[in-house]
């Protein structure tokens, strides 16, 4: 133990100087067209290897909802190499976990590992990106539909949602269902999923992220090893999905459900998204959402109705920067015990109306900004996080130097630039105001 | 006062020695509080860990939701400042500071940057040496409480657990939901409150860890400042309790397309030798997280049963069990028991081959460092750690102990342990062909919507 004290004491001393910062990011392209990410944390010999591929449920074909989420479960089985569920039995022979998450625009793959176990990843990664063998799905299938009876149909909230999405997006695919409709669900075949796989899954359509005890170089060698050998897919084309139209209408829900105890209510907008090279507006955009309801006590809406009225139990504003496609900026109100729906809704009309007029507070606006910069800097503790941030914004349309650019964004918003974009979002015609509510409420 | 400190390091403690990545040092500070750190200067900030053993457990029996309420309400307002006034110094300094009552603990994490970290732990001391407990604030709080108990009354998740303690624990504060009925919680008194909060924080069972941008000398300065002024003790902590439930079945209608279940049986605690033997057997039975659980073979992979099934080892402060958590649709819900069953009654009988024991080691051994990867998630670790009264060779020592246990121990463990004849299901929602076995639980009240 004396000798191991002597040589961390010399160790902690080289840590104060050396070059030991969290968060290097390093990218290149593999001849494939497979695009790669690294960020570097030698802190613990610990890796994450993602692998994110630019094809979402927003690019299912009409009918077939559900089969991106499907076809993710199914990646588990097995290849003309390895057994059904053999992946992450490996994965877990090694000390690893791994799973898989499905958005509108990415389909993404992840196992946590010892950071020398890495090749092994990648080995398998690559393997079940252009090998994968079905057998029978019927099985699975039945587990999305489980999935689907867990998450949204026991859930009132999740359906009140699904019921917002669809009404907000009325052209684009944005509206329909990560997990899918439940009767179309039901219909999805081998055939389905083996198409959408061997159309969509490609080195020139993913992107390998790998966050952790890793240099770039140790990466290049790999990914070349695993990944390089990969056919790129032919005839790929430019992701171009239905688009919306001009909204000319307001539309109201009302969702009455007996498992529903607490009612709500819930405003959505369309919303402009992070776009290459132009970042401005959702940057602005964050800050409206953090500046009405970010803060749970010191927010706009929360001062409102929480505090200066007992209107509300909670208020909250929320909005995603990051989509392929147009995105979404919501209000949530849920009225305090003997205030209506309605009532709640004129409060966060008045609340609005009063914030267009006067603009931010300048010490609220500073508080927001020194939160987004601290954010950075907390950030560095979870390079997975930051991969994420690298995957999510690639599979969305977006560059590394948008990514690299976002900070800085968000840091040159203006409250001139805030009050813009509220006028063209929380002003355009086409919101979706939403009430849920207990069998007996207020709503007709 | 350096040279002091340096006297007061007791041991350093590497996790891994091939790499020498986690270096505990344990410390006492100048005003006779201890700590665990972990040195970590690559980031501007740290991560601080304040857990006061206890929690809601420490209620008193009329008093239900107070700790949970008070807890609520330390953040609501603070020797100068009001509710408005702490939030907007918190947000200005960039800081979180969350409060957290749990069954067994209450707790306080941080992260905090080193620029402003002083001002950061002065409203921190405020929030725990001098909270308000305003009026308003108490008002505001509690209806927040209030709408949470009204949605918990028709979430099945919500009325499965509830149930399910109540039948295992009965009147001891684990047979209860923490956060209170709406009847306690309403009538709950600012005095309440104030007593609630003089029994739950106290010097006598505080467990502080560190990870990050701060040295040993600062630690020590930082949680003298901080907790220094506590009074010295607090609430006597419960009995103990063992775990009540029979055998059998208790549904509880509800209009749900799903069933939701919960099942149980009397546990295990860490102090046994036996402990990690028992680990071992609820990882390959139905541990979470692991793909190649027999239950999520059998229920998931092979039938298509559940999107997912899991067994948890629960080792609390006063009760030790065994709970595992499965959702169906109603019609496959009597499958999914009988399935859960027989593992159970397998496990009991056969116990394990020596290629799952060996398969679970090599996950649980290699998972273990995993872990240690954020100076967050060590932080948490570290207290847990020192809730467990381990050591920090814990960290060292773990694996070699999870390695030690053999196939005849684990096996002989097996049939002690599991009592397929004691597992109680507690199934909210319309289970086709499932009724209750008995009338345990069937005289707990359940508000809500009318069965369907």
């Amino acid at each position: 133990m004396t000798s191991r004290l002597a040589s961390l004491a010399l160790f902690a001393g080289l840590a104060a100087t050396s070059a030991l910062a969290a968060g290097d990011v390093t990218d290149f392209t593999l001849e494939n067209g497979m695009e790669v990410v690294v960020v570097e944390d030698h802190r613990a010999p610990v890796v994450m290897h993602m692998v994110w591929y630019r094809i979402g449920a927003a690019d299912e074909p009409p009918g077939k909802s559900g089969i991106a989420h499907f076809l993710e479960h199914l990646m588990f089985k097995g290849t003309d190499e390895r057994a059904s569920g053999e992946f992450s039995q490996v994965v877990e022979a090694n000390g690893g976990s791994d799973n898989a998450f499905t958005s509108q625009d990415y389909t993404a793959y992840y196992q946590r590992v010892a950071a020398d176990r890495l090749g092994l990843m990648m080995e398998m990664e690559a393997d079940r990106m252009r090998d994968l063998v079905l057998d029978d799905v019927t099985t699975e299938r039945d587990v999305i539909l489980e999935e689907r009876a867990t998450r949204t149909d026991s859930e009132p909230r999740a359906l009140f949602s699904e019921a917002m999405s669809a009404a907000l997006y009325r052209n684009s695919p944005n509206g329909i269902p990560i997990i899918g409709w439940k009767s179309e669900m039901e219909g999805l075949s081998r055939e389905d999923a083996l198409a959408f796989y061997e159309r969509f899954y490609a080195p020139n359509n993913a992107i390998l992220v790998v966050a952790g005890d890793v240099t770039p170089d140790a990466v290049k060698q790999l990914a070349e090893e695993y990944y390089g050998p990969l056919e790129p897919s032919a005839g790929l084309a430019p992701r171009m999905r239905p688009q919306e139209p001009p909204a000319v209408a307001e539309q109201r829900l009302v969702m009455k459900d007996e498992r529903v105890s607490q009612p709500s209510m819930v405003r959505s907008y369309l919303a402009p998204q992070r776009r290459a090279g132009d970042q401005a507006d959702a940057a602005a955009l964050v800050f409206l959402s953090e500046l009405l309801g970010g803060s749970s006590t010191t927010s706009v809406l929360s001062r409102a109705l929480q505090f200066d009225t007992n209107t509300a139990i909670y208020a909250g504003a929320s909005y995603s920067a990051t989509s392929l496609d147009e995105t979404t900026f919501s209000f949530v109100v849920v009225p305090a015990e003997g205030v209506s729906l309605a009532e709640a809704e004129t409060a966060l009309d008045e609340t609005l109306a009063k914030f267009m007029a006067e603009g931010p507070d300048q010490q609220a606006f500073e508080r927001i900004k020194m939160q987004i910069r601290a954010r950075e800097i907390y950030a560095l503790d979870d390079v997975g996080d930051i991969g994420n941030r690298y995957g999510e914004a690639l599979t969305s349309g977006l560059t590394i130097a948008d990514v690299k650019a976002w900070p800085e964004a968000l840091q040159a918003v203006t409250p001139e630039d805030v009050m813009r974009v509220a006028q063209d979002v929380l002003q355009a015609p086409g919101s979706v105001t939403g009430w849920l509510e207990p069998e007996d409420g207020e709503g007709s | 006062m350096k040279r002091l400190y340096a006297a007061l390091i007791l041991t350093i403690f590497a996790a891994f020695p091939a790499r020498a990545e986690i270096e505990i040092q344990t410390l006492t500070s100048p005003g006779g509080l201890k700590a665990w750190l972990v040195e970590e200067h690559s980031i501007p900030f740290v991560a601080l860990e304040v857990r006061f053993r206890g929690g809601t457990s420490l209620d008193a029996p009329d008093k239900r939701g107070a700790v949970n309420l008070m807890t609520g309400l330390l953040e609501e307002g603070a020797g100068e400042l009001d509710a408005q006034g702490f939030a907007t110094a918190r947000e200005a300094l960039a800081a979180r500071i969350q409060f957290d009552a749990g069954g067994d603990g209450l707790t306080v994490s941080a992260r905090m940057l080193t620029e402003n970290r002083d001002e950061v732990v002065a409203l921190m001391r405020s929030a725990l040496v001098e909270p308000r407990f305003d009026a308003d604030a108490i008002e505001r709080v509690r209806g927040q409480v209030l709408a949470n108990l009204k949605s918990r009354a028709t979430d099945p998740q919500d009325i499965v657990g509830e149930t399910f303690d109540a039948l295992a624990y009965g009147d001891h504060p684990y047979g209860s939901y923490d956060g209170g009925t709406p009847e306690s919680v309403a009538a709950l008194t600012r005095d309440d409150l104030v007593a609630a909060f003089q029994g739950a924080i106290a010097r006598d069972r505080v467990y502080v860890s560190a990870v990050g941008d701060i040295t040993a000398a600062e630690l020590g300065t930082l949680m003298d400042s901080l907790l220094g002024d506590l009074p010295e003790t607090g609430a006597e902590m419960p009995v103990d309790v063992a775990f009540g439930a029979s055998g059998g079945i208790t549904v509880v209608p509800f209009p749900s397309p799903q069933s939701v279940a919960r099942f149980g049986q009397p546990g295990i605690g860490i102090e046994s030798p036996d402990f990690f033997a028992a680990y071992l057997l609820n990882t390959i039975l139905g541990g979470a997280g692991y793909f190649n659980s027999r239950l999520n073979q059998e229920v998931r992979e092979t039938r298509g049963l559940t999107y997912g099934i899991s067994t948890y080892l629960i080792d609390s402060d006063h009760a030790e069990s065994i709970i595992g958590a499965v959702s169906t649709v109603n019609p496959r819900m009597a499958e999914t028991v009988e399935v859960v069953r027989a593992e159970w009654a397998k496990i009991a009988a056969e116990g394990v081959t020596a290629e799952e024991l060996a398969a679970a080691k090599t996950y649980l051994t290699g998972a273990y460092p995993l872990r240690f990867d954020g100076n967050e998630p060590i932080a948490q670790i570290l207290v847990g750690m020192q809730m467990d009264d381990r050591t920090p060779d814990y960290v060292t020592t773990r694996n070699a102990q999870v390695e030690a246990v053999t196939l005849e121990q684990i096996n002989r463990v097996a049939a002690e342990l599991y009592r397929p004849e004691a597992l109680r299901f507690v199934i909210v929602g319309a289970p086709e062909g499932l009724e209750s076995s008995d009338d345990a639980g069937a005289g707990e009240p359940v508000d809500g919507p009318t069965p369907g």
